[in-house]
C-alpha cells in the first residue's frame, strides 16, 4: 500500500471520527425531513409501528407509572406532614408527575425497549443485506423503515407519556384515598390546579422531542451497523446510551425554555 | 454445455470500461472492463475479498464507482438521479449471498412486496397470479406461508431468486448462488439458473468460486485475479491457459 504524504487526520483520528459521526447524524435526521414530506407515504406501515410500539412498551410503562405514584406519594408524605400541609399533597403530585416525572420515565424506558429494539431490528436487516435488497428493487428503505418508525416514536411516546401519567396519579390517588379518604374527582380536580397550560404544553413537546428522539437515533445506529452480527448488539446498545445521553439534554434545554417563556 | 438460448452479439446489455474502485487504502478494482451481451450468461470467478460482489453493487447502484464507465441497458448507471435509477432497478434482478429475505415476513409478503411497493395500482388478483407464477418457477409451491427462518439454504436462495423474478428482470444478478450448499442442492440452482435464462429471456452475471456452478451455467468465464481480469472466455479456452495464477485456481478447486 502507499503511503499518503499529506497529513492523514485534520485533528486527531479520535477527534476526527466523532465530528464525522455527527455530520452524518445531522445529515440522516435533514434526510429524514426531506422524505418525511414526500410521496408516498406508508400509512399502513406507520400504523403497524405504532400499534407494535405501543404494545412493546405498555406493560412495562403501566407497572412503573404505578409504582411511580405509589412510592412518590408515601416518600412525600412525611415531609408535607411536618407542615401539616398534607392536603397539598394531590397538587404536589401533580405538578412532579404531568411536569416532570411522566415524560421523562416513559421517554428512558422507551429508550430502552424502544430504541435499542429499532436499533437491533434496522441492524440486522443492515448486516444481512436486507436493506440493500430492497434497494435494488427500487423500494426506499429509508422511507418504508426510517421515515415510518420515526413518525411512530414521535406520535406514540406522548400518548404513553400522557397513559403514564395517569396510571401514576391513580397509584398516587390509591395511597391518598388509603389516608385521606379523598374522592376521586377533588384529587384529580386538585392535581391539575396548579397545572397550567404552559406546564401541559411544555409536558407535550418534550415528549414529542423525546420521541422523535428515540426513534432517529435507534434507526440510525441501525442503520450504520457494521460487522457482522455483533455489529447488532453494538448498534443496540448504543442506541439506548445515546438517546438516553440526549434526552437528559433535551429535558435541561425545554425547561429552562418553558420558565423563560413563564417570565413574560 | 450445450447452450439453448440465443445469445444477441449485437446489442450489448452491460458494458463496464476500465472501473476503478477504492475504500481508502484497499484497492478493490483496479480497471475492469466487461461486455454482457442480450441472452449471455458470463460467470465471475475469483477468490474471495477480490472484489466480485463490489463489482455487481457497482452495476446495481448500490456502490458508486472512483472512476469509469458503467453502462447499463444504455443507461450510465452513476449519472442517473434516484428516480431514473430505480426505473432501471426495475430490469435488474439481484440474488444476494445469504438471499437478503425479509426475516418479518412469511414468503408470500417476501414475494409481493417488491412487486406492491413499486405498482401499487395492482389488485390482489394480480398479486396472487404473480405470485404463483414465480413460486411455480422456482419449484416452492407448497411454502409460501412459511417464515424464511424456516427454510434450508437451498430454499431460501430459490425464494430470493423467485423474489427478483417478479419484477420481470433483463438482467439477473448472482452473488454466489452455490456457496454453502451442498453438492446436489448446487446443481438444482444451476439447473434454475438456466431455467430462468430461457423462461426470462436474461443476461446473467453469476459471481462464483465454485468451478462446477461456473461450468455448468456460464457461456463465458472471466477471472478476477488483483482487481483486474485475468482472462475472460470459455470456460475450456480460459483453463487451458498456461497463467499460473489461473492453474492455481483450477487445481485447488479440483483437488478439493
Ligand atoms: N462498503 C465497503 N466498505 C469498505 N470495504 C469494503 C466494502 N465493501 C467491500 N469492501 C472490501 O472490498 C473487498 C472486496 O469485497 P467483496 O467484493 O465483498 O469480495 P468478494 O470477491 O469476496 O465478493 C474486501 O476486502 C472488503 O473488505
Ligand atoms: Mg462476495
Amino acid at each position: 500500500m502507499k503511503r499518503t504524504t499529506s497529513r492523514k487526520y485534520v485533528l486527531t483520528k479520535r477527534l476526527d471520527n466523532y465530528f464525522y459521526g455527527v455530520n452524518n447524524a445531522y445529515l440522516f435526521t435533514a434526510d429524514f425531513f426531506k422524505q418525511a414530506l414526500r410521496r408516498p407515504f406508508h400509512f399502513k406501515e406507520l400504523v403497524n409501528q405504532c400499534y407494535e410500539i405501543g404494545l412493546r412498551a405498555l406493560p412495562l410503562i403501566t407497572l412503573t407509572g404505578f409504582i411511580i405514584g405509589i412510592v412518590f406519594t408515601k416518600q412525600s408524605r412525611p415531609s408535607l406532614e411536618d407542615f401539616g400541609a398534607t392536603s397539598w399533597l394531590p397538587s404536589l403530585l401533580g405538578i412532579a408527575i404531568v411536569k416532570a416525572l411522566g415524560p421523562l420515565v416513559t421517554a428512558l424506558i422507551c429508550s430502552g425497549k424502544v430504541g435499542s429494539g429499532i436499533g437491533a431490528e434496522l441492524g440486522s436487516m443492515k448486516v444481512t443485506e436486507q436493506i440493500d435488497a430492497m434497494e435494488v428493487s427500487a423500494i426506499n428503505p429509508f422511507k418504508y423503515l426510517v421515515v415510518t418508525r420515526v413518525l411512530a416514536t414521535t406520535i406514540t411516546i406522548p400518548i404513553l407519556s400522557f397513559y403514564c401519567s395517569v396510571v401514576a396519579l391513580i397509584g398516587s390517588y390509591i395511597n391518598v384515598h388509603s389516608e385521606e379518604n379523598t374522592s376521586f374527582v377533588i384529587f384529580f380536580k386538585n392535581a391539575f390546579s396548579t397545572i397550567n397550560f404552559l406546564d401541559l404544553w411544555t409536558a407535550v413537546a418534550k415528549a414529542v422531542v423525546f420521541g422523535f428522539t428515540i426513534g432517529i437515533i435507534g434507526c440510525y445506529k441501525g442503520f450504520n451497523a457494521t460487522q457482522g452480527t455483533s455489529g447488532v448488539g453494538k448498534a443496540a446498545n448504543e442506541a439506548v446510551v445515546m438517546s438516553m445521553f440526549i434526552i437528559f439534554v433535551e429535558e435541561i434545554v425545554i425547561v429552562q425554555i418553558s420558565n423563560w417563556i413563564r417570565t413574560f | 454445455m450445450e447452450t439453448l438460448h440465443v445469445i444477441d452479439y449485437n446489442e450489448t446489455v452491460i458494458s463496464i470500461k476500465d472501473l476503478y474502485k477504492s475504500f481508502g487504502d484497499l484497492h478493490v478494482l483496479k480497471g475492469v472492463s466487461l461486455d454482457l451481451h442480450k441472452g449471455e450468461n458470463i460467470v465471475v470467478l475469483g477468490k474471495s475479498g477480490t472484489g466480485k460482489s463490489v463489482l455487481i453493487k457497482i452495476i446495481s447502484g448500490l456502490l458508486k464507482p472512483d472512476k469509469g464507465e458503467v453502462i447499463v441497458l444504455g443507461k450510465k448507471v452513476d449519472e442517473l438521479k434516484r428516480k431514473e435509477l430505480n426505473e432501471l432497478r426495475l430490469h435488474i434482478g439481484f440474488s444476494f449471498q445469504n438471499s437478503a429475505l425479509y426475516d418479518s415476513m412469511n414468503v408470500r409478503r417476501n414475494l409481493e412486496f417488491p412487486l406492491m411497493m413499486n405498482y401499487p395500482k395492482l389488485t390482489k388478483k394480480e398479486v396472487d397470479a404473480a405470485v404463483e407464477e414465480v413460486i411455480e418457477a422456482v419449484g416452492l409451491k407448497n411454502k409460501l406461508k412459511e417464515m424464511p427462518a424456516s427454510l434450508s439454504g437451498g430454499q431460501r436462495k430459490r425464494i430470493g431468486i423467485a423474489r427478483t423474478l417478479i419484477l420481470k428482470p433483463k438482467i439477473m444478478l448472482y452473488d454466489e448462488p452455490t456457496a454453502g450448499l451442498d453438492p446436489i442442492t448446487c446443481t438444482e440452482i444451476n439447473q434454475l439458473i438456466n431455467e430462468v435464462q430461457e423462461k426470462y429471456n436474461t443476461s446473467s452475471i453469476i459471481i462464483t468460486h465454485d468451478l462446477t456452478c461456473a461450468k455448468a451455467t456460464g457461456d463465458k468465464v472471466a477471472i478476477l485475479i488483483d482487481g483486474q481480469f485475468a482472462k475472460a472466455g470459455k470456460f475450456d479456452e480460459v483453463f487451458n491457459s498456461n497463467n499460473e495464477l489461473i492453474k492455481e485456481f483450477y487445481n485447488y478447486n479440483f483437488i478439493q
